[in-house]
């Protein structure tokens, strides 16, 4: 990506002369608003391996309360590691294991006593393609929440609705609630997932990717949909798309061969990088 | 920091355009000649396909009437149409009931060692150990399942019966659900599998309420392979149901079976009884095929 290709892509409606936020490559990043300095969750010396390849060397993180974090850097530095050390992802596979502290109300979830159905049902993950489970879409939804609450015809119908209407894609399913979910398309199949993660409430929402199998129409509705998220739920998104990451978070992340290079506001992060590494990827110089 | 784009010639030369069109007439050669050799594969194995079909319908259909339903084993009437016609029922409820019960036994056994192979036990030695023992058994002479089912029921009990024959048709049941069940389940990806979990889903919830679902079509039609393929099987049950005359619905006594009575009939050298013999493998056929049809229908309308 050159800078001067990434400025031809800036929208003509944003406003020409934003006084702020207008950063490297011309990308608008949401304004400094001050980070919640509550941390829903926070990583202490995270060390990852695969088998014995260590794919994250001490991490530090915080995940301010309802507020989007955003994760970028190359591909293969660690960024889908992470997020699977979240909820405890990496557990299904023998030989995967993390040292350091992942703490969540006070507890080590990377501890090994810790209950992973608990702790998957309050830190949900939307994954890179979608991945619709081969039932109707109603049961998609009512998957999820059967595991972890007992609820009344009436009341999951509810639950259904409200998680489908959160997704923005209720107006486009609700005659066909009781058809496969195979039969929709990307885009809604995504937010069907997303629909299907919320509808569990969680408490933190993790996006690997979510948007790179999508169309830019379904893509804008999804950035839409976590702005809206963002008012109830804590989330972190993984992508390799600058403008996304600059649309969409909060604070920005930024990784390099399974080391936290540099975290701050978006607005920072994009307009004056700390670190020389940071400033090379995001104008696009290396990655 | 611009980039600008590598330049290309976009005209081919002369050359080129030689071996571009020459290399198309060969591959159009090729193309017509492979295309040929796999209409002729099709159109020999159609034919033999054909022929058994055409040649089991034309003998089949003679001795095709309600007495096969409704009658037992009738000796020859050697060509005296005033002495009773003989039928099948024996020979079907026979093959019903064994079949069923083979099936009965087989398939959740062969569901649950396919599903640790697939889900549980990756790159484990005991998972190896039995996917080969497995692999084994599915291709054993099935005239073998026979006599160890013969060792171990047959001498055990004092003498053939319904019972054994049904439980050497599950064991042959059993490898092949087995496999198709395996192999369903591995072609399931990861991610949905991550994705169920990341739910907070038990990985048993996960197997049973998402991954049989995705393989279900795949693992009923392994089910129907096992059943077309017991339903035909004529040596096991010689060691261990070994056949009867009779309508027997009992699991201690010997059982008569369509394949057994295939057999007994077409070897008996009389043209009556080997015409009912052709009316067997035709009911089997149709059988199979019925099955088959049945099982598309349903899985239409599933999701
Ligand atoms: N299952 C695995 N086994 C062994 N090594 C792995 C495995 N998955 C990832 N890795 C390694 O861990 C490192 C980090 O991988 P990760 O998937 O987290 O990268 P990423 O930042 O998400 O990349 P991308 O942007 O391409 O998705 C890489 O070097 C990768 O090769
Ligand atoms: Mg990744």
């Amino acid at each position: 990506m050159s800078q001067t290709d990434s400025q031809a892509k800036t929208p003509a409606t944003q406003p020409a002369a934003a006084p702020e936020g207008t950063g490297f490559g011309g990308m608008q990043a949401r304004s400094a608003a001050a980070i919640n300095a509550v941390s829903r969750i926070s990583v202490r010396n995270l060390d990852f391996y695969y088998g014995d390849n260590r794919a994250l060397k001490g991490i530090n993180l915080d995940l301010p309360e309802r507020q989007v974090t955003g994760m970028i850097g190359p591909s293969g530095c660690g960024k889908s590691t992470l997020l699977r050390v979240l909820n405890r992802m990496y557990s299904l596979y023998p030989g995967q294991r993390a040292e350091g502290e992942v703490l969540m109300d006070g507890q080590n979830i990377i501890a090994p006593n810790v209950d992973l159905n608990d702790l998957r049902s309050k830190v949900g993950m939307v994954f890179q393609k979608p991945t619709p489970f081969p039932m109707t879409i109603y049961d998609n939804i009512a998957f999820g929440v059967r595991l972890h609450e007992k609820l009344s015809k009436s009341q999951m119908d509810e639950r259904v609705e409200w998680a489908l209407s959160r997704a923005a894609i209720w107006d486009e399913v609700k005659d066909r609630l009781h058809t496969s979910a195979m039969g929709l398309s990307g885009g809604q199949q995504q937010r069907l997932c997303i629909a299907r993660t919320i509808a569990v409430r969680p408490e933190v929402i993790l996006f690997d990717e979510p948007t790179s199998a999508l169309d830019p129409i379904s893509t804008l509705k999804i950035e839409e949909l976590i702005d809206e998220l963002k008012r109830d739920f804590t989330i972190c998104i993984v992508t390799h798309n600058m403008q996304q990451a600059a649309r969409c978070a909060d604070q920005v992340a930024f990784f390099y061969l399974g080391e936290l290079i540099e975290v701050a506001p978006a607005a920072q992060m994009f307009t004056a990088p700390r670190e020389q590494k940071t400033q090379e990827y995001i104008t696009g110089r290396f990655g | 920091m611009s980039t600008t784009a590598p330049t290309f010639a976009f005209t081919r030369s002369a050359a080129e355009e030689r071996t571009k069109r020459s290399l198309g007439r060969r591959r159009g050669i090729v193309d017509r000649v492979v295309t040929l050799f796999c209409l002729l594969a099709t159109a020999v194995g159609l034919f033999f396909l054909g022929a058994i079909l055409f040649t089991l319908l034309r003998r089949g259909l003679v001795a095709l009437d309600l007495t096969i339903f409704t009658a037992e084993f009738a000796p020859t009437r050697y060509g005296d149409d005033s002495l009773p016609k003989g039928g099948l029922l024996h020979a079907i409820t026979g093959s019903l009931i064994q079949v069923a019960i083979a099936t009965a036994i087989g398939t959740p056994i062969g569901l649950f060692v396919g599903t640790y192979l697939a889900e549980y036990s990756q790159r484990t030695a005991l998972g190896n150990a039995v996917r080969f023992v497995s692999d084994i058994l599915l291709s054993a002479p099935s005239i073998l399942i026979g006599l160890f089912i013969y060792q171990i029921v047959v001498l055990p009990m004092g003498g053939f019966s319904g019972i054994a024959g049904a439980l050497a048709l599950a064991v042959i049941v059993v490898p092949v659900v087995v496999r198709t069940t395996e192999d369903m389940l591995q072609l399931i990806p990861n991610t949905l599998r991550e994705a169920v979990i990341a739910l907070g889903a038990p990985k048993w919830k996960m197997i049973v309420l998402v991954c049989y679902k995705a393989a279900l079509s795949g693992i009923v039609t392994g089910v129907l392979l096992a059943i077309a393929r017991i339903a035909g099987e004529t040596a096991p049950l010689l060691l261990t149901s070994f056949g009867n005359n009779v309508v027997s619905t009992d699991l201690s006594r010997p059982m008569a079976s369509l394949p057994i009575s295939i057999y007994q009939q077409a070897n008996s050298g009389f043209p009556d009884l080997i015409e009912i013999a052709w009316t067997g493998a035709l009911l089997v056929t149709a059988g199979v095929l019925v099955i088959n049809i049945l099982a598309r229908v349903l899985l239409r309308k599933r999701i």
